[in-house]
């Protein structure tokens, strides 16, 4: 087992985790620990997310970038790396700890 | 013929357009002859003529013609027409409408015209002409071509005779008109004109035109795709980036070492690209683990930034230490904390040396560096095969470290390599320790650049190694000779001749100026300079020497601890302690803060964390805390946080446990007494002298 799926089998098993998705640059989900409509949901709307985001800190200064955005929600916190092929996604819930 | 009425070509001086075309004819007139016909009278009746007339003929040549050889007469000159009009646009565009877009005309019109000229001349059958004949009163004009027929063919005949390249066609066409009889008033018309010398003839034919075709073919239009597209800053900005590093990969590529080594690099990233596409997601997958720790230990985190232990401002002299993170590893859980050591350069990385102090239970070792952004897990992993019994981070280069093993060989990992063995290791030849290696340190590199560390091992010997390209070259410093005197009980039975060194410290500032400590319970003085004698030797203890310490402000002081329950602070000059502390337990590990020049710290093998500020309380600690959960686990490392008000301490279950320092504890005494704060290493020096100065007089009291 590579280095970085031990990696993310660490993250799930972190308190709280509720699921990591690997998204494409496309947008398309290429790894994911949750159900499958809810992956493409999520997959979606954050790749779009990720990109505006990104493009917001590039607009401001272009040598500048995006390294990491999360979303604290009511219920969760989503938490998003985007490289430059790939974004990762991680649902957590931060207070079922 | 009937047709064949107006000559195709026509001299325009000609002026007989006025006449009718039939009276033209009828009056032989010179002028009615178009130029060609002249010239076939010439030809058919002037034939003999002709002959002796050329012969006679004499070359006139302009005076400044060129004189050429006659290779140069036979050199042969291509030249080629071409069908094609030069003049003509390659590129007419016509709107289309039955497409509605604008198309590109394929086929251009190559003809050029140069020179025309409307005639005036009328076809005999139009009605025009056949008013200009009733009023000319020519009647006959039916009649005429048949005669014109009969003499055209005796003509051609005589032409054919005299070599004129003469279509017959043609003559039908141009001369059909021009009957017999008037071709010898017409030679006599021409012969007057010919006076030039150069036997001027103009001679004309009529080819046949070639009829007009135009063609035209309807292609599949080309595919079209929209595309459309925002630029913007950062795009702009990324493709210049991008054109700029092609343009230097292109310098690069001059030579062709360079091209290889290019096709090398592409070749390996079209391997890595080929690879497990998971792969490439390390560095986010890294943040985000450290992200959900960040979440997961965000009240601990709250903790070592803001919280101050509220009670320490009602108590003097106490202080207290808040566990935070603890740091283990499921593979380190059986091995003992051999060592623990800050990153000099990142204040939140550490590394742990993990093996036995067990003589019995030796087994493997291992590295891990761990940092306070993932307490969960290890950013680096080493195993290695025996106990590791050291470590040390380079503070100018804090991807090496150095590690002294059990087996008495030392090494050199780079945090950079992602290789699992060692960078450098000494080699059983290559004069390791024949006992573990308790202690490495690195030095200032040496005069010629080499990196270079100090390791002390079981076998009495302290070594200095220098890292060379591949190599570690080690030269023997100190040998730890034992006194000669028979005295000496600590020793026993023991047959050495040599000591065994347990632990040494460099001093802060002196270079040379190195404490050894031994198993026997001696501290000697030494310098790199004298590899034969120490400069002092401390009775210090009655059990081995754990550690020794130089202060971190002060030059003159140090700390040793032992198994033999104490902790003593030393005047380098002195030969007595300054201080003695029991701490009940054997003392694993001290630490001097390096925040202040009079708090350390000590940890003993019943699992508690002891506190000295001497400035507060000479005679106890401010703080004594068991730290650990299980009992019988035994405390065998601290180390301060060059920066954070935190210490570490590990014990031999392999857990690594951070705390953080309570007020008290890190209390700075201008502050306490009101007045604006100093700081510096001077103000904590003149803090220890005054300590010094009244614990000096008591033992000379003594005394």
């Amino acid at each position: 087992m590579s280095e970085v799926e031990e990696m993310l089998k660490r993250i799930q098993g972190h308190k709280g985790v509720i699921g990591i998705i690997v998204v494409n640059s496309e947008g398309i989900p290429i790894r994911t620990t949750l159900d499958n409509s809810t992956t493409v949901q999520y997959a979606g709307l954050i790749h779009n997310l990720s990109n505006k985001a990104r493009s917001v800190v590039r607009d401001i200064d272009p040598q500048n970038d995006l390294t990491f955005l999360r979303i604290r929600s009511k219920k969760h916190e989503i938490m998003v790396a985007p490289d430059k092929e790939y974004i990762l996604i991680c649902i957590q819930n931060p207070s079922d700890n | 013929m009937p047709v064949a009425a107006k000559p195709a070509l026509k001299k325009p001086a000609d002026t007989m357009s006025s006449q009718g075309i039939a009276s033209k004819k009828a009056s032989k007139g010179a002028k009615g002859k178009t130029p060609r016909g002249k010239d076939m009278d010439d030809m058919s009746e002037m034939g003999e003529v002709g002959d002796e007339w050329m012969q006679q003929k004499t070359m006139v040549k302009p005076d400044d013609q060129l004189e050429l050889t006659e290779q140069e007469m036979k050199e042969e000159f291509t030249r080629i027409l071409t069908a094609n009009n030069p003049h003509a646009p390659q590129n007419i565009v016509r709107f289309s409408f039955k497409e509605k877009v604008f198309k590109q005309v394929a086929s251009v019109d190559q003809l050029a015209i140069h020179f025309s000229l409307d005639g005036n001349m009328l076809h005999k059958d139009s009605d025009e002409a056949r008013r200009q004949m009733a009023r000319g009163g020519l009647a006959e004009a039916p009649s005429e071509p048949a005669v014109a027929e009969g003499e055209e063919k005796a003509e051609a005949a005589g032409e054919g005779g005299e070599g004129e390249a003469k279509p017959e066609g043609e003559g039908g066409e141009a001369e059909k008109e021009e009957g017999a009889t008037q071709t010898a008033p017409a030679a006599k018309g021409g012969d007057k004109k010919l006076t030039n010398q150069f036997n001027f003839s103009e001679r004309a034919s009529q080819t046949f035109n070639n009829p007009y075709r135009e063609r035209g073919t309807q292609t599949e239009p080309p595919p079209r795709v929209n595309f459309s597209s925002t630029a913007n800053q950062w795009e702009i900005y990324d493709a210049y980036v991008e054109d700029i590093q092609r343009q230097e990969k292109s310098k690069e590529k001059k030579g062709f070492r360079g091209q290889q080594e290019s096709t090398n690099r592409k070749k390996i990233s079209a391997i890595e690209s080929q690879g497990d596409d998971i792969t490439r997601i390390e560095k986010p997958a890294k943040i985000l683990e450290r992200m959900v720790n960040q979440n997961t230990y965000d009240d601990i985190a709250q903790d070592f930034k803001y919280w101050e232990d509220v009670s320490d401002e009602y108590r003097e002299q106490e202080g207290t230490l808040l566990p935070l993170w603890k740091f283990s590893y499921e593979k380190s859980k059986r091995l003992a904390v051999t060592s623990i050591c800050w990153d000099p350069k990142y204040r939140d990385l550490l590394a742990v040396g993990h093996g036995s102090y067990d003589f019995l239970k030796q087994t493997r070792g291992l590295i891990c560096l761990y940092s306070l952004k993932n307490p969960s897990f290890p950013e680096f992993i080493y195993n290695t095969e025996t106990g590791v019994m050291c470590l040390d981070i380079h503070p100018a280069y804090p991807h090496l470290v150095a590690v002294g093993f059990y087996d008495g060989s030392v090494g050199v990992f780079s945090l950079t390599e992602k290789i699992q063995e060692p960078m450098y290791k000494c080699t059983a030849k290559g004069g390791k320790h024949t006992d573990p290696v308790w202690e490495v340190k690195w030095q200032k590199d040496d005069l010629d650049n080499n990196m270079n560390f100090f390791s002390i091992g079981g076998d009495g010997r302290v070594v200095s190694w220098t890292l060379v390209k591949n190599e570690l070259l080690c030269t023997d410093v100190i040998l730890l000779k034992l006194d000669e005197s028979p005295a000496d009980g600590a020793e026993g039975t023991q047959l050495f001749t040599l000591g065994c060194g347990t632990a040494f410290d460099f001093h802060k500032q002196t270079d040379y100026l190195f404490l050894v400590g031994t198993e026997e319970g001696k501290i000697h003085k030494c310098s790199k300079a004298y590899s034969s004698q120490f400069l002092d030797t401390f009775d210090a203890h009655h059990m081995a020497v754990h550690s020794v310490r130089w202060n971190t402000f002060h030059p003159k002081i140090f700390l040793s601890c032992s198994a033999d329950w104490t902790v003593k602070i030393w005047e380098h000059t002195s030969n007595m302690p300054l201080f003695t502390f029991d701490l009940g337990s054997s003392v694993g590990d001290v630490a001097w803060a390096p925040y202040s020049s009079t708090v350390f710290a000590a940890v003993t093998s019943d699992g508690k964390v002891h506190v000295f500020d001497l400035n507060v309380n000479k005679y106890e600690a401010l703080c004594e805390q068991v730290v650990v959960t299980k009992k019988k686990t035994k405390l065998t490392h601290i180390e301060f946080n060059p920066n954070y008000p935190m210490i570490i301490v590990g014990d031999d279950r392999g857990y690594v446990t951070s705390l953080k320092l309570s007020p008290n504890l890190r209390k700075m005494p201008k502050e306490k007494k009101g007045v604006e704060a100093a700081k510096g290493p001077e103000v904590e020096i003149a803090k220890m002298d005054k300590l010094l100065s009244l614990v000096r007089e008591p033992p000379a009291e003594k005394k």
